[in-house]
């Protein structure tokens, strides 16, 4: 939502079916990233503890749906109070609304913005499960998500678009979220990760992914599903601004993989498959904040350099300590603040705002600009997780026991395996399966 | 009798299968076995963490023959299985009390 929308339609806009078709194709689509992204962390994870992963985000689904029609989208994007909260009582529910009532000076529903937005709110809390992997109790997580997105994720979407949130009056850019979206899930992270802990074993044992396809199909997903969140967030194509945001998306994402795949090779030899899923998400990343501010030639700056710097940043973790296992950190943190800054180099001042970026004759300005926001965020984000992951912790405790964290999460909170590896190799032995030959052979004989 | 034992690289299971026919060999035992020897196994980095495989994939083949053909037919099986690089495996032979084809109840060589 990006800061000037309103001035552009000077006429009392219409409801326009083109661009309500299309903002409905792009909710489905930034629907589809949050199962892509369990996918993308359960191929990561090891066989025990993969259910877990898969429904550490399938649940955000759950939870954010239900508060978001109850309270959130009226908290995010409802009349602004004072800059750092919305409100409007015909929100609530979302049953005040007239169903051909339009977003403030779009062309589409109300009801189309709200269902859009609410996948934005969903995958974000969805996104900080990757640093949990493997250790914390699902309904101590539960919990965190319907607290976390209520007193962070909700404020931080209005600071940063929702009309008189003030980081949109300083006009920091954030076309789809490298702020609101990935530095805040980031940031988040790394406050939970404080309270949590390293999962046992963590740089003495192997956890190698367990399912690298799975990997390859969640990212491939996710690439997929961004092009309805990014080309979405112009709300319309009216003046092609959308069509710029998908086509970096693409360059963007591909420059990443690359980058990635280079920095691998040169460091450590070969090139890796989840090097391939992960700098293309990392580009993704990078790509959500600058996509309708750059050219297509800076998209591919953005993206190498985004590639390269998460390729290095997932090294951190084993410097420090911390057991961010599956690199959200590394990739959205890191991916989030680069491209947020990026904004203020490469932003060409043509397209989505007419703030120009340092290397386009803009100065320091956007720059800074864009450096508030990265900061504050980061620093909100950080400090309300890691006090919710401490209440949690004190209250219920966050952690899985030790025998059940060492056994697999899996059957210890779902009560299932992922996989059945009892007739592996062919059958089983020595056990007699249910009479399905039997009842084959009798229809036969008959 | 003796038991020869050979853990190879499963692609020279075909090679060592058509030597132990040629030799005379009427019946074998194959089983999808993992290990190592003295190279270890070998390593994958993801994300910069680097991982140690230790097990690799081997064939592990058993042979009951008479005294006398053991330790020709174990060369059978080295030259056969042997590419001259690291990790061809290993091939050994214990002694075996007893043996009895299980249709016919025939014991020791005749059951061979």
């Amino acid at each position: 939502m990006p800061p000037g929308i309103l001035t552009l339609a000077a006429d009392k806009a219409t409801l326009s079916p083109a661009n309500t078709g299309f903002m409905l194709i792009c909710s489905a689509l930034v629907m589809v990233m949050t199962p892509g992204l369990a996918f993308f962390y359960g191929g990561m994870v090891r066989v025990k503890s993969v259910l877990n992963m898969l429904m550490m985000s399938f649940i955000s689904l759950g939870i954010v749906t239900i508060l978001w029609v109850l309270y959130g989208f009226g908290l995010a994007f409802g009349t602004d109070k004072g800059g750092f909260i919305g409100w409007d009582g015909h929100f609530a529910g979302l049953s005040g609304i007239g169903l051909t009532e339009l977003w403030g000076a779009t062309t589409i529903p109300v009801y189309v913005f709200a269902v859009f937005q609410l996948m934005f709110a969903i995958i974000t809390p969805a996104l900080i499960s990757g640093a949990l992997a493997d250790r914390v109790k699902f309904t101590a997580w539960a919990l965190f998500i319907a607290l976390w997105v209520t007193l962070v994720y909700f404020p931080v979407a209005h600071w940063v678009w929702g009309e008189g949130g003030w980081l949109f009056e300083l006009q920091v850019i954030d076309f789809a979220g490298g702020t609101a979206v990935h530095i805040n899930a980031g940031a988040a992270a790394l406050g939970v990760l404080l309270v949590v802990g390293k999962r046992i074993g963590f740089k003495k044992d192997p956890m190698r992914p367990h399912s690298l396809p799975l990997v390859m199909l969640g990212a491939g997903l996710l690439w997929f599903g961004w092009f309805g969140f990014n080309a979405g967030s112009w709300l319309g194509n009216d003046d092609g601004i959308g069509a710029v945001a998908f086509v970096n998306t693409q360059v963007a994402t591909a420059a990443a993989m690359l980058g990635w795949l280079a920095y691998e090779k040169l460091r450590h030899g070969s090139f890796t498959t989840l090097g391939a899923a992960s700098g293309a998400v990392a580009g993704l990343v990078a790509i959500t904040p600058a996509c309708g501010a750059v050219s297509p030639l800076g998209a591919i700056a953005v993206g190498a350099i985004a590639g390269v710097l998460c390729a290095m940043a997932v090294n951190l973790k084993y410097k420090f300590g911390y057991d961010d296992s599956l690199d959200v950190i590394g990739v959205h943190l890191v991916g989030g603040v680069a491209g947020s800054l990026l904004v203020g180099l490469f932003a060409t001042g043509g397209v989505q705002s007419k703030a120009k970026g340092l290397f386009y004759g803009g100065g320091f300005d956007q720059l800074g600009r864009q450096a508030v926001g990265v900061v504050c965020v980061l620093l909100y984000s950080l400090v309300v997780s890691y006090v919710l992951a401490k209440v949690i912790d004190l209250v219920m405790g966050f952690r899985v026991g030790e025998d059940e964290e060492v056994a697999g999460i899996d059957q210890a909170a779902h009560a299932e395996t992922a996989y059945d590896f009892t007739g592996a190799g062919g059958g089983s032995i020595g056990r007699k399966g249910p009479a399905l030959g039997e009842a084959l052979t009798k229809k036969v004989d008959a | 009798m003796k038991l020869i034992t050979a853990v190879i690289k499963p692609h020279r299971l075909d090679e060592v299968k058509d030597a132990l026919q040629a030799f005379g060999v009427h019946g074998l035992t194959i089983t999808e076995a993992s290990g190592y020897g003295r190279q270890r196994g070998h390593t994958e980095v993801y994300r910069g963490a680097e991982y140690t495989v230790d097990l690799v994939p081997k064939i592990r083949i058993e042979v009951l023959v008479e005294d006398a053909d053991a330790e020709e037919l174990t060369d059978v099986i080295v030259k056969a299985a042997r590419t001259g690089k690291i990790g061809d495996g290993k091939v050994w032979s214990i002694p075996v009390d007893d043996a009895v084809r299980v249709r016919t109840g025939e014991r020791g060589p005749d059951a061979l």
